[in-house]
């Protein structure tokens, strides 16, 4: 073990010494790599799935998903309705959404003083100005009775200068804004690249609970030094003077919205009901053997 | 500190041998309610779960309960103020410590005492002055004896030397009458586990710590004797199993529970817990199983079970047999996080008793 990292250190020595990016101290370890800088502000690009982040998804539009049917009855039970509870009314977008909406995004580092080691990117959001903190020093993740978070436990590592995260520790969130479920149990993976003045994550979600495969998501910035990030206070206020413990939801089979995306955009309801098949290029010939749905009454 | 007439609430007729079945696996160790569901996905941290023993019978045991592993840890996590949460020894428990003392929240299994008080021990070297049972399970009184002997409550006056012998175990009455027995009936749990400060009104009160305490009562809920604790100062709630992370909850119907009651004690909580900001931290709930949670935990775990009473209660109306009512599968979409095929809580006996309680209030 000895030999092995003592011939790491060595081969880290001299790519550091050829690249002529990292000072090699004579004592001590050699100094992580810290990869790209991905500092700054950064304004979000919505080119990509624009009338599902935005405007927000329809009802009952689970197209590209790979969700299972777990999640296709809670999306299915989804009332917009329980947003009107307090409780509910200021939670922010969790870790793996929040960068999908309203996402003018802050990027800066955080180093150790005296030895100059990188110990956390952070980053914050500007809609319900989440926060995040991703651990650079080689941290484990807490345990599992540890609390969960909206935006999890992050530790980050450089593959090049493609930094690459993992986050666990979240607490239950939402694939989509309309019921789709991502649970607790999930994890993950984030990959940021920076090419100049564009800065592109793709995400990765494994979640045991609500999908059947990893549902994999892109997202786009451009560099923006002018960009002014606003605070985001919220305070929760009743809406509606309910009974205490009412929780608004469909009964399964009484949703009677589930239909009209499918019947908005001239589809077949199949494809709208998501799942892993639907994910794939094959799926597209399958569907010319079905029937567009029709809006009601029509 | 009082002295009750005990009342034979607990024991119902014909259990006297299913008893000391019981009586034997509890101090056997085996006797537990330490509920793990299959986690679906084994993530890093999690615990496997844990191998099922034998299934006693009678007195209201709803069947076989997974038995810790004789090696379990006692881990200890900060929670906020005064306030550390101890997991592994069965039941959570909360410690508030303090210049008064230590104070507990239930003492977890009777086996892992050693371990709790090695637990405390590395937090504080304060006596313990107070124990508080949130129920009566064994996995959350089992340490009352073994670990309220080792303390010392605040006594003197009129009661003499020697009454400040032993913490104090406070509860609330309902868990004195089904730890204890009549005379001339062999008890369940021994004198000196028992928790003799009892209330019978709706909350008890207690300053403790330099914070105010309030111990509320939850009526037929997880069983008939529950009590959340609330830590005003520290902004902490001691859920006891009213609230677990780990399984759909276990509705003790043999001794009180009720669906109902649970909801509305999840509401109560809901009520009580206020978030610092965005939905996050604030007041935090240390529930009966599982991890540290705040409001947000809570809000979603009464979301699902409300909903799933709600998908019950709609099959009830219908006139729907419990076999109907479990073929419309209503807690679909939560089996897989919260759910068991085998075990000591499985899904079935969940919606079982949902459906029970439910049939019955319809009538």
């Amino acid at each position: 073990m000895a030999h092995k990292t003592s011939t790491t250190f060595v081969r880290a020595s001299l790519v550091a010494l050829l690249a002529g990016a990292v000072p090699v101290l004579a004592q001590g370890p050699p100094a992580a790599t810290i990869g790209t800088d991905l500092s700054g502000e950064w304004a979000p690009r919505f080119h990509e799935d624009q009338p599902e982040r935005i405007p927000g998804p329809d009802i009952g539009d689970y197209l590209g998903i790979p969700l299972n049917a777990a999640a296709r009855l809670h999306a299915d039970s989804w009332d917009a309705s329980i947003l009107t509870l307090p409780e509910h009314q200021c939670k922010p977008h969790p870790a793996d959404y929040s960068p999908r909406g309203p996402a003018n995004l802050r990027i800066w580092r955080e180093f150790d003083g005296p030895s100059q080691q990188l110990i956390a990117i952070h980053t914050h959001i500007s809609w319900q100005q989440p926060e995040r903190t991703i651990w650079m020093d080689g941290r484990p993740h807490p345990p599992e009775y540890a609390a969960h978070t909206w935006q999890g436990f992050s530790t980050g590592k450089w593959d090049g200068d493609m930094l690459t995260v993992t986050t666990t520790h979240l607490k239950m969130g939402w694939i989509r804004r309309n019921g789709i479920p991502r649970s607790d149990k999930a994890v993950l993976t984030e990959h940021f690249t920076r090419h100049g003045e564009y800065l592109t994550l793709i995400s990765v979600i494994d979640d045991p609970v609500y999908l059947t495969e990893p549902f994999v998501r892109t997202t786009n910035w451009a560099l923006d030094p002018h960009q002014q990030i606003a605070p985001y206070p919220c305070q929760y206020v009743v809406e509606i003077n309910r009974e205490q413990g009412y929780v608004p939801h469909h009964l399964p089979g009484t949703n009677t919205f589930l239909g009209e995306f499918a019947a908005k955009f001239g589809l077949p309801l199949e494809p709208t009901r998501g799942g892993a098949e639907t994910t794939y290029p094959e799926f597209a010939s399958k569907m010319k053997d079905m029937t567009p749905a029709k809006a009601a009454g029509k | 500190m009082r002295r009750h007439a005990v009342k034979p609430a607990f024991v119902p007729k014909a259990a006297a041998a299913a008893a000391a079945v019981l009586i034997a696996l509890v101090y056997a160790g085996a006797g537990t309610e330490a509920r793990q569901a299959p986690q679906p996905g084994a993530g890093r941290g999690q615990q496997p779960p844990a191998p099922a023993a034998p299934a006693p019978q009678g007195r209201g045991g709803r069947g076989a309960a997974p038995a810790p592993a004789a090696d379990a840890e006692v881990h200890t996590l900060f929670v906020q103020g005064n306030i550390y949460m101890l997991v592994g020894a069965g039941g959570n428990i909360t410690v508030q410590i303090g210049d008064d003392g230590v104070l507990l929240v239930d003492t977890g299994l009777a086996q892992n005492a050693e371990k709790v008080v090695a637990a405390v021990r590395t937090l504080t070297n304060k006596p313990i002055r107070y124990i508080i049972n949130t129920h009566v399970h064994p996995d959350h009184v089992g340490g009352n004896e073994a670990i309220g002997r080792l303390g010392s409550t605040i006594a003197g006056g009129n009661v003499g030397a020697g009454a400040g012998v032993g913490a104090g175990i406070l509860a609330h009455e309902n868990v004195l009458n089904r730890m204890s027995a009549p005379t001339g009936q062999q008890a369940p749990f021994p004198t000196t586990a028992w928790p003799t400060d009892t209330y019978i009104t709706k909350q008890k009160e207690l300053f403790f710590n330099g914070e105010a305490l309030q111990i509320i009562h939850q009526p037929s809920a997880h069983t008939d004797g529950d009590s959340i604790v609330y830590f005003r100062k520290s902004d902490v709630i001691s859920a006891g199993d009213l609230f677990v992370t780990t399984t759909f909850p276990f509705v003790d119907q043999a001794r009180g529970g009720n669906i109902t009651g649970i909801i509305a004690a999840l509401n109560n909580m809901l009520d009580i817990a206020i978030p610092k900001a965005m939905q996050e931290g604030g007041t935090y709930i240390i529930p009966g199983h599982g991890r540290l949670t705040d409001e947000a935990d809570l809000l979603e775990y009464r979301d699902m079970i409300t909903i799933i009473r709600d998908r019950i209660q709609d099959g009830v109306k219908r006139g729907q047999t419990l076999e109907q009512v479990k073929a419309g599968k209503p807690t679909l979409d939560y089996d897989a996080r919260w759910g068991a095929t085998s075990g000591f809580w499985t899904t079935d006996q969940f919606i079982e008793a949902v459906y029970k309680d439910l049939s019955k209030a319809k009538k």
